[in-house]
C-alpha cells in the first residue's frame, strides 16, 4: 500500500511539512528529513525541487529556491542525496516541483527514480490536469507514484468532481486565492470555502495548504480537512535557525502540535 | 492565420501550463475569446480605435535610399508611427476591449523595456481602468523615461525584485498578482507567449499589420505578396502580426531575427531558437534558454525588448516546421543597422527593430525582389544606448 494511503488510514490531523531541497545548505536535505521524522509530530514530508521561476510561490519560498540553486541543488543531486532514504525514514515523502526541471530530467526516468528511492507522490502545480490524464497518468500508474492535484476557492464543483475522481492519495486544497506565504489567521470567507468542500463528501482526503503557519491556523484547518501543510513558516524557521536546526525543528513541531 | 488545436497547441508547442489557481481565468478566456473578438460589435470598436486613436493604417513606406544601398526593393511597415511609438498598442487595445466585455475592473501587465507597459497604461487611461505594471527593478532604472510615462498615465509601476529583476521576473510577478486577484483582474500579456489562448489572441490583434501590408503592396505595385517579410523576434508579437496573412503562401519567405547578443556561443545571447531547448516557461511549452537541469538562464541582448529567455510557441513551431526561418543578429550588427537606417532614411528605429534591418545585407535578394521590414518601433527610448555605444566606437 502507498505510504500516503496508510497515513490517512492510521492517523488524524495529518501534519505535512514542506521544505526546499538544498536549503539553507546543499547538504541539509537528509538532516532535515531525519529531524522531522524524529520530532514524532510530522506525518508526511514534502520536498521542494528548486526552480528559477516558481510562479505559485511567495517571497519566502522564492528565496529558498534561489538559494538552493545557488548552493548547487539539482534534481540529479537530490536523488543522490535521497538514495538511502528508506533506511532512516518511514514517513510518506512527496516531491513538489515545477514541470520544467522534471521534463528536462525525463518524466519516465524521474518516476523510475522515485520508485527506486521510495518516493510516494509528486505535486507539480503547473502540470495541467488534462495533460496529466492524457500524457502522464499511464506512466505514474506503471511506477506506482501518486500525483496530487490542487484545488482553489475558484475551482468549479464540476471540475472538483473530475479532480476527485482522478486523484489518488489526497487533494491539496489551496486555502485562498493566493500564492504561498505564511499568514497569521484565516478569514470568514476561507472558513466558508473549507466548509463547502467538507460538505461535498469527496472520495479523497484533503490537506489544506498555503497560509498555514502556526498552531491556530493548523488546528483550524484540521476542523475542516484531514490535516494541513506548512511551508513558508517552516522555511522562515530554517532560515532563522540554520545553525541550530537540532533544537529549532523539534520545538517548532511541538509548538504546532501543542 | 496559424493552425492551432483546441488545447492551444501549434504542433508540440503551446498548451496552458498554469497552476490550478489560474485555471478558472484561463478557462474563461479560452471559452470566450473567439466569440468576443469575432463579434461585429467588438470588431467595430476595435477597428475604430485602431484608426482614430492608434493612427492606422500605418504607412508602408518605400525606402528609396536603403533600397539603392542594398540593391533590391525595401518597404518599411511603419509601426513606429502608431500611438505610443510601437506596434504593442494593437494588442493592448484588443485586450482591454476584451477585458471590459468580461467585466474586469483592473489590468495587470508585465514590461521589459517599458513599451508594452506604456501601451497598457495608455489604454487603461483611455478606458478609465486601474492599471498595475510589473517591471524588473533593473529595468526601472535602465528605462526611467518609460517608467515616468506610465506614472503620468496613472499606472502603478511595481519593481519586480525577485530572481534576476528583469522581464522574466516581471512576468512571474504579474502572474502571481493575477493568482492573488483572480476575480476582478485581467492580465494583458505583451507578447505571443503565455498559456493558451494568449499566443493566438495576441497574434490575432497584431494580424492587422500583415493585412495592411498585403493591401498596401497591392495598391502600390499590383501584387499583395512580398518576396520577403522580415521582423525581429523576442517573444515574437510583431513578427506574428507581420507573418500572419503570409503564412502558407509559397511566394513569401518569412524571416525572424533574434537577438544574438555577443554571439550565440558566447553565453551572452537571447537567441532562443538558436540555443533554446524544449521546456515550459510562463505557461506554455516552447523553446527556452535553460541549463541542463531546467533552470531558466537570464539572457543577454543590447535591446531590452528582446531580452527574453523564451519565445512564443507559434515561432518555435514555425521554425521547426520550416515555415519560417530564424537567424541571430549580434548587438553590433543591430547597432550598425540602426545607424544606417537613420542616416539613409531619417528614421531612428528601436534597437529591437534594428535587428530585422541588420539582416538585409545577408538576404541575397534579386534586384527585382521586394522585402518588407516590419519597423516595429521607434528608437527615441534607445537614444542613450545608441549614443553611448557609438561614442565609445568613435562612430559619431
Amino acid at each position: 500500500m502507498n505510504r500516503i494511503d496508510q497515513a490517512f488510514q492510521q492517523k488524524k490531523n495529518i501534519l505535512n511539512i514542506y521544505f526546499t531541497a538544498g536549503f539553507p545548505s546543499l547538504n541539509d536535505t537528509t538532516r532535515i528529513i531525519r529531524l522531522l521524522e524524529q520530532s514524532g509530530g510530522v506525518d508526511m514530508i514534502e520536498i521542494g525541487i528548486p526552480y528559477s521561476d516558481p510562479v505559485a510561490d511567495g517571497p519566502t519560498i522564492q528565496e529558498s529556491n534561489q538559494r538552493a540553486i545557488k548552493n548547487g541543488m539539482t534534481l540529479k543531486k537530490l536523488f543522490e542525496q535521497l538514495s538511502d532514504l528508506r533506511s532512516y525514514c518511514a514517513l510518506p515523502i512527496i516531491l513538489m516541483g515545477y514541470i520544467n526541471p522534471v521534463m528536462q530530467y525525463g518524466i519516465e526516468k524521474f518516476l523510475q527514480k522515485c520508485t527506486e528511492i521510495g518516493i510516494d507522490g509528486t505535486i507539480l502545480p503547473d502540470l495541467p490536469f488534462q495533460e496529466f490524464l492524457d500524457d502522464y497518468k499511464a506512466l505514474y500508474q506503471k511506477y506506482g507514484i501518486y500525483n496530487i492535484f490542487l484545488i482553489s476557492p475558484q475551482t468549479s464543483e464540476e471540475r472538483l468532481r473530475k479532480i476527485d475522481t482522478a486523484s489518488e492519495g489526497f487533494i491539496y486544497m489551496v486555502s485562498s486565492n493566493s500564492i504561498t506565504g505564511a499568514k497569521q489567521k484565516q478569514t470568514e470567507e476561507q472558513i466558508k470555502y473549507f466548509q463547502r468542500i467538507a460538505n461535498m463528501n469527496l472520495r479523497n482526503p484533503r490537506l489544506i495548504g498555503f497560509g498555514i503557519s502556526n498552531r491556530t491556523t493548523f488546528e483550524n484547518a484540521c476542523k475542516y480537512a484531514h490535516g494541513a501543510i506548512i511551508g513558508s513558516a517552516f522555511i522562515q524557521l530554517l532560515s532563522k535557525h540554520q545553525d541550530n536546526l537540532e533544537e529549532a525543528i523539534p520545538a517548532f513541531i511541538k509548538e504546532i502540535r501543542g | 492565420m496559424f493552425p492551432i488545436t483546441q488545447q492551444g497547441y501549434y504542433g508540440e508547442f503551446g498548451g496552458a501550463y498554469i497552476p490550478e489557481m489560474l485555471y478558472p481565468n484561463i478557462e474563461e478566456l479560452q471559452k470566450n475569446y473567439l466569440s468576443i473578438i469575432e463579434s461585429d460589435d467588438f470588431q467595430k470598436e476595435f477597428r475604430r480605435l485602431l484608426r482614430d486613436y492608434v493612427g492606422r493604417p500605418t504607412p508602408l513606406y518605400y525606402a528609396t535610399r536603403l533600397s539603392e544601398h542594398m540593391g533590391f526593393h525595401i518597404y518599411l511597415k511603419r509601426e513606429d508611427l502608431c500611438h505610443t511609438g510601437a506596434h504593442k498598442i494593437n494588442n493592448t487595445i484588443g485586450q482591454i476591449l476584451l477585458a471590459k466585455r468580461l467585466g474586469k475592473k483592473r489590468i495587470v501587465a508585465e514590461t521589459g523595456a517599458g513599451q508594452h507597459g506604456v501601451a497598457t497604461a495608455t489604454v487603461c487611461a483611455l478606458m478609465g481602468m486601474e492599471c498595475i505594471v510589473f517591471m524588473g527593478e533593473l529595468d526601472t532604472k535602465r528605462q526611467k523615461p518609460n517608467v515616468d510615462r506610465m506614472r503620468m498615465l496613472g499606472a502603478k509601476v511595481i519593481p519586480a525584485t525577485s530572481g534576476s529583476k528583469t522581464l522574466k521576473d516581471a512576468t512571474n510577478e504579474a502572474m502571481r498578482f493575477w493568482i492573488n486577484n483572480p476575480v476582478d483582474t485581467h492580465y494583458i500579456i505583451g507578447s505571443v507567449v503565455g498559456p493558451h489562448p494568449y499566443p493566438d489572441m495576441v497574434a490575432r490583434f497584431h494580424a492587422v499589420i500583415s493585412e495592411e501590408i498585403a493591401q498596401q503592396l497591392q495598391s502600390s505595385v499590383g501584387r499583395s505578396e512580398p518576396d520577403y517579410v522580415l521582423a525581429c523576434v523576442g517573444g515574437g508579437s510583431n513578427a506574428a502580426g507581420a507573418f500572419y496573412h503570409f503564412y502558407q503562401n509559397s511566394k513569401t519567405k518569412l524571416i525572424g531575427l533574434e537577438a544574438g547578443g555577443h554571439g550565440i556561443h558566447s553565453g551572452m545571447t537571447a537567441a532562443t531558437i538558436a540555443v533554446g531547448r524544449v521546456g515550459v516557461l510562463h505557461g506554455s511549452k516552447s523553446l527556452v534558454i535553460q541549463t541542463e537541469d531546467g533552470q531558466v538562464i537570464e539572457p543577454h541582448s543590447i535591446s531590452a525588448g528582446l531580452d527574453y529567455p523564451g519565445i512564443g510557441p507559434l515561432h518555435a513551431w514555425l521554425a521547426k516546421s520550416g515555415a519560417a526561418s530564424y537567424f541571430p543578429i549580434t548587438d553590433e550588427e543591430a547597432m550598425r543597422a540602426g545607424l544606417l537606417c537613420t542616416r539613409l532614411e531619417g528614421i531612428i528605429p528601436a534597437i529591437e527593430t534594428a535587428h530585422a534591418l541588420a539582416y538585409l545585407p545577408k538576404l541575397n535578394a534579386q534586384s527585382h525582389e521586394i522585402a518588407v521590414v516590419n519597423l516595429s518601433g521607434r528608437g527615441d527610448k534607445d537614444l542613450t544606448t545608441y549614443i553611448n555605444y557609438f561614442e565609445e566606437k568613435n562612430m559619431l
